[in-house]
C-alpha cells in the first residue's frame, strides 16, 4: 500500500471515527449556545415557545434589566459570598487533609484517603437533604456538638445570617476531598532533596513548609483555585434542595435565579442574558486568579 | 517537617476528620432505621432503640422509588456506554490518526470547555421539547451522550499506542474500523474504565437538567424524585433518609469497587490542566 493511499484512507477514516462526537457536541452544544447568545438579545417568553412570531430583538434591554435588578445583585452576593469564603475554606480542608494523610508517620494512608474521598462521590440532592436535618435548630447533630462547647442553638436554615454558612459548610465537607487528591499528587511531586537542603540550612518544619512546600505547590493552587471557583459559581443543587433560596432570599445563586427565571417564569430571553453575565464575570474571576497567583509566585 | 510532628497528634487529628467526614453518611443510615418520629425526639438519639425497615418497604411499596431506581438506572448506563464508544472513536482519531483539520478541531472542542453549560440550557431545552423528547430518558440523556473532557481524556491515554503496531496491522490489510476495535479498544480498557466510573457517577447524580426535562414523576431520576419527596416528606426525617441512602448506596458502590482507576482518572485530569 502506497504511503499517498494510507494518508488518504486514515483522513477518511477519522473524519469517521470523528463524526458521531462531532455532531453531538455541536448540536447539543455550540447550537444551543450560540442559539442562546441570540436568545439573550429578545424577549423570548411564555408565548413565544407557542408562537415564535411574537420574538422581538431588543438590543441590550435584557441585559440592562439584568444589572438593574436587585434580585440579580442579591443573587450574585450569595454567589460571591459562596466563592469568596467557601473557596480558601475548602482550599484550606483540602491542603489540610492532604498534609495529614501524605504525613510520613502516617499509617492507614489508603484507608484515610479513601474515606475522605468519599463525600466526593455521594449525590448532592441526598446529601443536602441530610445536611438539612444534621442542621436542624433542636434536633440536628450539628448543634448539639456545638452545644458542648457552649454555642447556639443557631437556626442554621431559619437566620439569613447563618443560611449561607449552612451551605459552605455542605460543600466544604461535600468537596474537599477532591482537591484533597490533588494536593496528594502535588505533594509527592515534591523532591526530597529541596527539603534536605533546607533542613542543612537549619531550615525548621515551619520554614520548611513556608519556603519548600507552599512554593513548590504553586502550580496545584492554580489549578485547584481555579477549578474550585469555577464549580463554585455554578452553584445550584444545594440551595435548590437545602433552602429554596430562602429564607428571604438569602441563598439564592445566580444559576436558580436563571432557573427561576427562564424555568419557572418562563422568561427565558432574560434567563439567558444572567447566563451570559455569569459566564463573562467566571471569565474576568479566573483571569484576575491567574494574574494574582502568577504574581504571588514571580515574588 | 514530617517528622517533627508527632505521630499520635497526626493519627488523632486523621480520625478526628475521619469521624467528620463520615458522621453526616453514618447518620443518614442510622436514622433511616429508625421508627417514624425518634430521629425528631429530644435528646436526638444516634443509634436506633428498634431498627426497623418500615421506610424503606414504604419507599418501594406507596412511594414506588423503584421505579425512580430503574428511570436512573437506565439513563446512566445508557449514557455511560453510549458516551464510551462515541468518545473513545474521537479520542482515538485525535491521538493516532493524521488528518487535516486536527489541531483546529480539537481546539475547537478546547473552547467547550471553558464555556459553562447554562448559556445554552434554554435553547437546548427548546430543541428537545421540539424533537418531542421532553419528559423521557432521551432528554435526559442528550447532554451527556459526547463530552469534550472525556475525548480529550482517552486521546492522552491513546498517545502511548504505538504507531508501529497501527502500520503494522495496516500493512496487514486491516481496515481501520477492526484496528480500532480489535487493536486499540483492548488497549485503551484502562482508562475505558475510568471513564466509566466517571459517567456512572455524574450521571447518576445529575441533577438541574433532569430536573429541566422531567415533569411527570412515573418519568423522574432518583435525585429528582428525592428533591420532590422532601417537599411533602420533609417531617418524615426517617423516611427521608432511607430515601438518601438508596440514593447514595449505588455510587458508594461503585466507587469503593472502582476507586483506583477512578482516583488515577482524577489525576490524569488534573495534570493536564
Amino acid at each position: 500500500m502506497s504511503n499517498a493511499t494510507s494518508e488518504r484512507r486514515q483522513a477518511s477514516a477519522a473524519w469517521g471515527f470523528l463524526a458521531p462526537a462531532l455532531v453531538l457536541i455541536g448540536v447539543f452544544f455550540f447550537v444551543p449556545v450560540l442559539a442562546g447568545f441570540v436568545m439573550s438579545f429578545t424577549d423570548f417568553d411564555i408565548y413565544a415557545i407557542g408562537s415564535p412570531d411574537t420574538i422581538r430583538f431588543m438590543g441590550f434591554e435584557n441585559y440592562r434589566q439584568v444589572v438593574t435588578d436587585p434580585e440579580f445583585w442579591r443573587a450574585l452576593r450569595n454567589t460571591l459570598y459562596f466563592v469568596v469564603v467557601g473557596g480558601p475554606l475548602s482550599v484550606i480542608a483540602s491542603l489540610s487533609a492532604a498534609l495529614l494523610v501524605n504525613a510520613k508517620v502516617a499509617r492507614f494512608k489508603g484507608l484515610f484517603r479513601t474515606i475522605y474521598f468519599l463525600p466526593v462521590v455521594t449525590t448532592m440532592v441526598a446529601v443536602a437533604i441530610v445536611f438539612r436535618y444534621l442542621l436542624h435548630p433542636k434536633y440536628g447533630l450539628v448543634n448539639r456538638c456545638a452545644r458542648v462547647l457552649h454555642i447556639g442553638p443557631i437556626d442554621w436554615l431559619g437566620n439569613p445570617h447563618w443560611s449561607m454558612p449552612a451551605i459552605v459548610l455542605l460543600a466544604v465537607w461535600k468537596n474537599f476531598g477532591y482537591n484533597m487528591l490533588i494536593f496528594i499528587a502535588g505533594l509527592q511531586s515534591i523532591p526530597d532533596d529541596l527539603y534536605e537542603a533546607a533542613q542543612l540550612d537549619g531550615a525548621g518544619a515551619r520554614a520548611q513548609f513556608v519556603h519548600v512546600t507552599l512554593p513548590s505547590l504553586g502550580p496545584t493552587f492554580l489549578f485547584v483555585g481555579i477549578m474550585t471557583m469555577i464549580g463554585q459559581f455554578q452553584i445550584f443543587a444545594e440551595p435548590y434542595v437545602m433552602t429554596q433560596g430562602g429564607p428571604l432570599r438569602s441563598t439564592v445563586s445566580v444559576v436558580m435565579l436563571m432557573y427561576e427565571q427562564g424555568f419557572r417564569w418562563w422568561r427565558m430571553g432574560y434567563a439567558t442574558a444572567i447566563a451570559f453575565v455569569l459566564f463573562v464575570i467566571m471569565l474576568i474571576a479566573t483571569l484576575i486568579q491567574m494574574r494574582l497567583q502568577g504574581e504571588g509566585r514571580k515574588s | 517537617m514530617k517528622r517533627a510532628l508527632p505521630s499520635i497528634l497526626i493519627h488523632t487529628l486523621l480520625v478526628l476528620g475521619a469521624i467528620v467526614t463520615l458522621t453526616p453518611l453514618l447518620w443518614m443510615v442510622s436514622a433511616s432505621f429508625m421508627p417514624t418520629g425518634q430521629a425528631s425526639s429530644f435528646p436526638p438519639p444516634l443509634l436506633p432503640t428498634h431498627p426497623t425497615l418500615e421506610h424503606y418497604v414504604d419507599l418501594f411499596t406507596r412511594l414506588n422509588l423503584a421505579r425512580d431506581f430503574g428511570n436512573s438506572l437506565l439513563v446512566t448506563i445508557s449514557v455511560t456506554l453510549f458516551s464510551l464508544v462515541v468518545n473513545s472513536m474521537a479520542g482515538y482519531a485525535f491521538a493516532k490518526l493524521r488528518f487535516a483539520g486536527r489541531e483546529a478541531g480539537s481546539g475547537v472542542l478546547v473552547s467547550a470547555m471553558v464555556i459553562p453549560a447554562q448559556v445554552g440550557m434554554m435553547p437546548l431545552f427548546l430543541m428537545v421539547k421540539g424533537m418531542g423528547l421532553v419528559n423521557t430518558p432521551w432528554g435526559v440523556m442528550i447532554p451527556g451522550l459526547a463530552g469534550v473532557f472525556g475525548i480529550f481524556m482517552i486521546r492522552q491515554f491513546a498517545q502511548s499506542i504505538p504507531d508501529d503496531l497501527l502500520d503494522a496491522a495496516r500493512i496487514d490489510g486491516a481496515s481501520e474500523w477492526r484496528i480500532y476495535w480489535n487493536i486499540v479498544m483492548p488497549v485503551l480498557k484502562p482508562i475505558l474504565v475510568t471513564m466509566a466510573t466517571f459517567s456512572f457517577l455524574s450521571s447518576w447524580n445529575d441533577f438541574m437538567w433532569p430536573l429541566i426535562v422531567l415533569s411527570d414523576d412515573t418519568k423522574y431520576t432518583l435525585p429528582v424524585a428525592l428533591a420532590n419527596l422532601v417537599g411533602e416528606h420533609v417531617q418524615d426525617t426517617e423516611l427521608m433518609m432511607a430515601g438518601s441512602v438508596l440514593t447514595v448506596l449505588p455510587v458508594l458502590a461503585v466507587f469503593l469497587v472502582m476507586q483506583r482507576s477512578y482516583i488515577q482518572g482524577v489525576l490524569m485530569g488534573s495534570v493536564k490542566g
